[in-house]
Formats: C-alpha cells, sequence, structure tokens
C-alpha cells in the first residue's frame, strides 16, 4: 500500500514526519538529503524515533540509547535488540510517499499487547 | 595483544567485550563475571521487572545470536589484582593473566549498619536483589522506602502502582537535589505527593525496629514509620575493594583519564567502578549511568588496543533517564555546574516541563520530564556547544 506522507519541501533535512498510522511509520530527510522511512516506534519500549537523535544514517531512540540504522532497520546494541520495519520511499512531484513493508513488525510487549487488544 | 580479560559481567563489561570485538580484536576474550547469571539490563529492575510486567528473559542484555568468541567465566569473583602481570587473582584460588584487562566491576548498594539478618529489608541493585523485593511487594502492605534518590523514587513509584501504602524518607532538606539542583528536585519529587506516597524530607533515620523482621523505621527526630518492608536507597559505592595493591590509584573508584586509561599500561576501568577524568570540569568523577556504561567502553577499548597512541575525543554530555509515576524524566550534562535554571517549555504542575540550566548564559545541563522530543534538541545543542 502506498501512503502519501508530507511534501518533501515540508520536511526539512534532519528532520522527521511521523505518520499517524497504527503502528505509526516515521519518515526521516538526513543532512546529506536522503529520505527513509522505517516504524516509528522503538522495538524496546514505547517511544517515537522521530522524537530521536538523527545522525547520518541512524536515528538514536530519544529515551535510552540504541541506534537504528535508517536503511536496514538494524539496531546496533541494547536495551533494544530487535531491528524496526524499513519501508519503501518514493517521492513523486514533490510528495514523500511511503510503501508499507509486509512483513510483522517488531513492537515493544507493551504496544504489541495494547494493538493485540490486551492490557497496555 | 593476545588476551584480553575483562572483569565485570554487566553492561559496561559486556560494552567492552562488544567493542574489542567491534574494533577487531581477534584475539582471546575472556569475561569474568561474579554473578552466575548472562549480561541482563537493570533499569527495569526498579520498574517494570519489579512490577511483574517484564519477565526476567527479556532483561538478557544478549540476542539470541550474539556471538562473541568470548571465554564466559560467571559466578567467581576477583579477588585481587598484580597490576604489572596483569594478573586477576579469582576467589576460585585461579589466576587469569591476560595482555590488557578492562576493570568493570560496577558498584554495590550501600547498606544501614546494623540491619544484616532483619527479614523485609532490601536493597536493590541485582537480578537476586530485584526477585526478592518482587515476591515480598506483591504481599502488599506498608513500604517506607529510605532514600529519595532515583531508585528510592522508582521504587516507591511501581510500589504505589502494586497497592502499597508508601513513605518515602529523605535526610536532605530535597530530594534529587544533587542530581537535579534544588528547584528541579522539588518538582520532580513532588511526584510523590501526587499520588498519595509520603514523603518525610530532612530527617534521617536512626534505625530499624524488629526482631527477625522488621516492623518499623525509626526516625532521628523520635518519630516511628510502621513498615512490612523496608528498601534502603542510600546509594551505592564503588566495588574496588579487590585493587587494592594492585598499584591503581583508588580515590572514589579507579581513577582514569579521560578515555578510561588507568596509571597502569594495559589495564583500563569503565562503568560505576571507574572515576574517569572530565576535561570540561578539571576534575575526576564517577557516573553511575546506564548511558556511561553503554558508551565510555568504546573509548577505553580504543585506547586500551591502541596503547594509548590515539587521543580521547570529547565525551557526550552524562545522561540518564528514569521513569516514575508514568512520567519520563531525561536529563544531560551536570546540574551542579549551573547558575540558573529555567523552565522553557511547559508547565511544572503538569509535571511535563523541559529545563534548562545555565552558567553564565551558556546552557550546562537539560531536564525534561514527559518531553522526549525537545529534550533530545536541547541534549544534542548541549552536545555540540561542549
Amino acid at each position: 500500500m502506498m501512503i502519501p506522507a508530507c511534501r518533501l519541501v515540508d520536511l526539512p533535512r534532519g528532520e522527521a514526519y511521523r505518520l499517524d498510522i497504527d503502528p505509526p511509520v516515521s519518515v526521516f530527510h538526513t543532512d546529506d538529503g536522503e529520505v527513509f522511512a522505517i516504524d516509528d516506534t522503538c522495538t524496546h519500549q514505547d517511544a517515537s524515533l522521530a522524537d530521536g537523535w538523527l545522525e547520518g544514517c541512524e536515528v538514536e531512540c530519544p529515551l535510552h540509547a540504541s541506534k537504528f540504522d535508517l536503511r536496514t532497520g538494524a539496531v546496533d546494541a541494547p536495551p533494544a535488540k530487535r531491528p524496526v520495519r524499513t519501508h519503501e520511499v518514493h517521492v513523486e512531484d514533490g510528495m514523500i510517499y511511503v510503501r508499507l513493508s509486509l512483513d510483522a513488525p517488531n513492537l515493544p510487549p507493551c504496544v504489541a499487547a495494547r494493538l493485540a487488544g490486551g492490557p497496555a | 595483544m593476545r588476551m584480553v580479560a575483562v572483569v565485570g559481567a554487566s553492561l559496561a563489561g559486556l560494552s567492552a567485550a562488544r567493542s574489542l570485538r567491534g574494533q577487531g580484536f581477534d584475539g582471546r576474550l575472556v569475561v569474568i563475571g561474579d554473578e552466575l547469571h548472562r549480561p541482563y539490563d537493570r533499569p527495569p529492575l526498579s520498574k517494570e521487572f519489579l512490577a511483574g510486567s517484564l519477565a526476567e528473559t527479556e532483561l538478557a542484555l544478549e540476542p539470541d545470536d550474539e556471538d562473541l568468541r568470548a571465554e564466559w567465566l560467571l559466578g567467581v569473583r576477583a579477588v585481587g589484582l598484580d597490576g604489572p602481570q596483569r594478573a586477576v587473582r579469582l576467589a576460585d584460588g585461579s589466576e587469569v593473566r591476560a595482555d590488557g584487562v578492562v576493570i568493570a566491576t560496577g558498584a554495590a548498594a550501600r547498606t544501614l549498619p546494623g540491619t544484616d539478618g532483619l527479614a523485609g529489608v532490601h536493597t536493590l541493585r541485582t537480578l537476586d536483589d530485584a526477585r526478592a523485593l518482587r515476591d515480598e511487594l506483591a504481599l502488599g502492605g506498608r513500604l517506607v522506602v529510605i532514600g529519595g534518590g532515583f531508585i528510592g523514587a522508582e521504587v516507591a513509584s511501581t510500589a504505589y502502582a502494586l497497592g502499597l501504602d508508601v513513605t518515602v524518607v529523605e535526610a536532605a532538606p530535597t530530594p534529587l537535589a544533587g542530581p537535579l539542583g534544588e528547584t528541579m528536585g522539588g518538582i520532580v519529587s513532588a511526584l510523590h505527593a501526587d499520588h498519595g506516597v509520603r514523603l518525610l524530607c530532612g530527617v534521617g533515620v536512626q534505625g530499624l525496629r524488629g526482631v527477625s523482621r522488621v516492623e518499623a523505621v525509626l526516625l532521628e527526630d523520635g518519630r516511628s514509620i510502621p513498615a512490612d518492608t523496608v528498601v534502603v536507597g542510600v546509594g551505592a559505592r564503588p566495588c574496588v575493594e579487590w585493587l587494592a595493591g594492585s598499584g591503581l590509584e583508588l580515590a572514589d573508584g579507579v581513577r582514569c583519564g579521560a578515555d578510561g586509561r588507568t596509571g597502569l599500561p594495559g589495564v583500563v576501568a569503565v562503568g560505576d567502578c571507574a572515576s574517569w577524568y572530565d576535561p570540561r570540569a578539571g576534575l575526576h568523577r564517577r557516573v553511575e549511568h546506564w548511558t556511561g556504561a553503554r558508551e565510555r567502553p568504546d573509548a577505553a577499548v580504543t585506547a586500551l588496543l591502541a596503547g594509548g597512541a590515539v587521543e580521547p575525543g570529547a565525551p557526550r554530555p552524562p545522561y540518564f533517564w528514569s521513569d516514575q509515576y508514568g512520567v519520563k524524566i531525561q536529563f544531560a550534562g551536570h546540574a551542579a555546574a549551573a547558575d540558573s535554571v529555567t523552565i522553557e517549555e511547559g508547565a511544572r504542575d503538569d509535571r511535563n516541563v523541559l529545563a534548562v540550566y545555565r552558567r553564565s548564559g551558556h546552557p550546562v545541563a537539560v531536564l525534561g520530564m514527559n518531553q522526549p522530543r525537545l529534550f533530545t534538541r536541547w541534549r544534542k545543542q548541549l552536545a555540540a556547544a561542549a
């Protein structure tokens, strides 16, 4: 599924745009001008990676110290142990589109429970 | 360098082992730990694990597929170091001799004198501590937390959520004034009262009452606070006794340079037991934060492998977090260096503030309560300004 996210001109370099779908997805515009989309929720605990520390092609979770690679979704070190999903990005007529991955997301336990309808 | 011994198998030790492999060390790697457990994460011990919402298996710091090609000597305590030989003596009488030694033996919870053997009295530092406390909190009743620091406050918050009647006793006039300063310490510790947890400040503890099990906490002003369970959260001391006579300088931890290098060639120290030189402040300090134990081993390992031929880069400002009563508390920098603190965003009564600490107008620290986005921006600025 292709989802329109935001206009490229509205997303300055070094910034992130959070797509409020369930689970949320974030689009990052790196300082080098590349655009990536990954799952927004840290796989360790409920935190929005769009609020995180973007440096190069890596974003550090705003709460703890795990860094996720925007290109692969891979995580570098604990406390997070599982990667985030990456999503395909297309820019067409100045609009950023995200094609959602069909893989199952790696959500932290509390968020997974909430989405499953269980206790938060 | 053909063999490195890492003494300490918690976050700092594991991070050092990872850094060694990550930086190309291909030799023999021995990790020595006095607990029987593989490396586990401590922050949840006072929160989700204590509350029962996080299983023990989820505390593991190593993913299943990680292979550091290390030899793990677990359940064995290091009791001595021959500095010049870089030989680590173990409690079972054996010895591990290495070309490089990483000291990562952490810190141990301080206790109250005269409370040994009294049931119902806990400290919280290790997984075994947390298991014992969790089982006891599950019984409910009255909990008295001695010490209003972060561990004490997190335990109080968790116990409150579990339905216990909670009192926090703090000797200082304001809890958290050390790490956060008076003003923000007051705002953060107001979370206790928001939730009906009693906070008694400015009064010391004289002792505990009870024969085989604790019954009450006796305060220096004569009050007696009934307690079914007591948690002593009065700080930690670095585990460096075993290094006496090693030739290392021990002053509130192992004294190190700005990259963990000690006075002994081939020996570095990381984590809670290490007192690193802070070039910005011009002094040594021991930083007991998770983030330091995670990040600093990278620099120490670089120094170890290079034999001191590499100049240390500037470390990021210290960062820590805490979760209390559903509020995400984040802090970076040094509050003690500040001459002013201002709330830049949010409202103190809503407990969602972003506060900036300044010295002569320049930011030296930042505190966030439920402000992760703004906090990250300020944290980046702090690092860039440093």
